[in-house]
């Protein structure tokens, strides 16, 4: 469309295209939203193009080298665990356990954190007082282990976890919308929808939060990144999702009393979430690249 | 200066009081502590002993005043697990993590600053992608698979450190690593922007200007300036050391806090996991106040605001 009229007439291109322009140009976000994007189409097709069924085990061909070492075969291209499961298949089940938790956490804690910021900058005030304190202490409250422990009182489960960490990664999401929000509150196009009359609510959603969204993008990949860790560290410590769920995290902690002979039990999965979480980050940066004004680093 | 200290201090306080509050509320008003600590197999009538016995049959408020006085005189009570103070417990095993926190914010900072330093000296080269590599690998990497890869490269596959233990000094090495690296990413990249800031301004011209030796410019005139906000972090991030200690202690075995944590959230162990959470909290809350007061000494803009 753009470039039909642009033979016709010149035209300055919209700031959407422009902000297009930049992402296909950022190698940071070519490469790290590439990855993400293969892992998020393997994750939803996993059920259909996975080889294997990831929990059925066969004890007769347990602990299979994968293709690249002595012993492997394409039948099972990753190996396969001390159950005998495919590894391939796990693996790719478990990146949607990854996706999944990383996704909801990110929605649940944005959710939350942009409220608090977006109120507390555009009441500002005691109600900016009252939530920055609330920000403080959330910051002194150590993450990982508060998550170990509730989760293993309340006990571990898909929804556990996810509810957990929501409730412990909005502090990024409150820092960054009060921010933006005390820049933007005494710009003239607010005081003008102030002036006609529109309602506070409906100030903060049209008019407020539009001009947020670019940070906001920013940091629900970077949290997305933490929740795909934290979890993985806690299925790892034995806490997290249970098994027999493929999860990245139980996949280590499994092939870790296999450390000595078979050290591909615990560098699959581990490099699977390393690229992972590398990726958000990559897509991340990128973007607060590209939004950010001037450029600037 | 002073009001400063007074007010800083007086909102740790208060924060440090918050968060004592929410740690008591989270084990034992979301959970029922009973039920938690006796395990699935008690039957009805051992759950409501238990309670009676750990008082956990008071209203939640008087339970946490009481909880409270108590820690106020360092006494945490007593873990059903180990059968000792939670005191004793958490004196024995702070050397260690203390030791570790130390060693890897060293750790951190002797790799990140130069990295920093010399990234900004040639930005846009071949040494500031690799130093800015180091820095997104080192946020992307997850602690516990690093500790284990460095594990099978360096204790098992060459067996140089020992793979778990607390005996001596090596077996600090590998945990050191892995708890650093992940401090390594703010600290270069502040050092970076800070020196970048610092060298494009009139005094460092006028350094060149006079003829001055490059390693005097860097150095004695630009770093020094540039290094203000990287102390400050370097202390939240000792801070968050502790905060990681415990899937690193973890994996390596070394017996300390988080190894401590780790245990008491296996057991279900209420009184120390309050007690290693609100310390925790408490090394948080000291650190930032202390990264604060660093950055209102070297910068007394601060102080007013």
């Amino acid at each position: 469309m753009q470039d039909a009229e642009a033979t016709t007439e010149p035209t300055i291109p919209t700031p959407g295209a422009v902000l297009w322009g930049k992402i296909l140009r950022h190698k940071g976000i070519l490469f790290g939203g590439g990855i993400v994007a293969v892992m998020v189409i393997v994750a939803v097709l996993a059920p259909l193009i996975a080889p294997y069924d990831p929990y059925a085990q066969s004890l007769i061909s347990r602990l299979q080298p994968p293709v690249w070492l002595d012993g492997g075969s394409w039948q099972h291209p990753l190996g396969t665990d001390h159950l005998g499961r495919d590894y391939l298949s796990r693996l790719m089940h478990g990146a949607r356990i990854s996706l999944i938790i990383g996704a909801c956490t990110a929605a649940i804690s944005g959710v939350l954190g942009t409220t608090l910021g977006v109120v507390a900058g555009y009441f500002g005030g005691r109600v900016d007082t009252a939530i920055t304190f609330l920000v403080t202490v959330k910051l002194s409250i150590p993450t990982i282990l508060v998550a170990l422990a509730v989760v293993q009182l309340v006990g571990g489960s898909l929804t556990v976890v996810v509810l957990v960490l929501g409730f412990l990664l909005w502090h990024q999401f409150a820092i960054v919308a009060r921010a933006v929000t005390l820049q933007i509150r005494d710009m003239d196009y607010i005081t003008a929808a102030r002036m006609i009359g529109c309602s506070r609510a409906r100030i903060l959603l049209t008019e407020v939060m539009p001009n947020l969204m670019n940070q906001i993008i920013v940091v629900l990949t970077l949290t997305m990144a933490s929740a795909i860790v934290i979890e993985a560290a806690l299925s790892f410590l034995g806490v997290g999702v249970k098994p027999p769920l493929p999860s990245w995290g139980i996949m280590i902690a499994e092939g870790r009393t296999h450390i000595f002979f078979d050290p591909w039990l615990v560098m699959i999965p581990g490099a699977a979430l390393f690229a992972l979480v590398l990726s958000i980050n990559l897509l991340g940066d990128g973007l607060r690249d590209v939004t950010a004004p001037q450029g600037r680093n | 200066m002073l009001r400063f200290l007074l007010r800083r201090a007086g909102l740790a306080l208060l924060v440090a009081l918050c968060v004592s509050m929410l740690t008591f509320a989270l084990l034992n008003i979301t959970i029922d502590p009973a039920l938690a600590m006796a395990g699935e197999d008690a039957t009805d009538q051992d759950i409501q002993a238990l309670r009676v016995a750990m008082g956990f049959d008071r209203p939640a408020h008087v339970r946490y005043l009481d909880w409270l006085q108590s820690v106020l005189q360092g006494d945490f009570g007593v873990s059903p697990y180990f059968g000792l103070p939670v005191s004793d417990l958490i004196m024995d095993r702070m050397p260690v993590t203390v030791t570790l926190g130390a060693l890897a914010t060293a750790f951190a900072v002797i790799i990140g600053v130069p990295l920093g330093v010399v990234a900004a000296i040639y930005p846009n080269t071949l040494i500031d992608r690799v130093s800015l590599s180091v820095a997104v690998f080192g946020q992307a990497i997850p602690n516990f698979w690093f500790s284990l890869m460095l594990i099978i490269l360096l204790a098992v596959q060459f067996p140089i450190f020992p793979v778990s233990g607390t005996e001596g000094f090596s077996s600090f090495i590998l945990p050191t690593i892995v708890l650093g690296t992940n401090a390594i990413p703010p600290i270069m990249r502040l050092t970076r922007t800070g020196m970048l800031d610092v060298l494009s301004s009139d005094y460092i011209r006028t350094a060149w200007a006079k003829g001055l030796q490059p390693r005097q410019v860097f150095f004695k005139h630009a770093l020094r300036n540039a290094i203000v906000p990287v102390v400050a972090v370097a202390a939240i991030q000792a801070a968050n050391m502790f905060g990681g200690s415990i899937v690193v202690e973890a994996v390596f075995a070394l017996h300390g806090i988080g190894m401590l944590a780790y245990e008491s959230i296996q057991r279900s162990d209420i009184p120390t996991m309050q007690a290693v959470i609100l310390i925790f909290s408490l090394f948080f809350i000291g650190f930032s106040a202390l990264s604060d007061v660093i950055n209102a000494y070297l910068d007394p803009r601060i102080r007013v605001s």
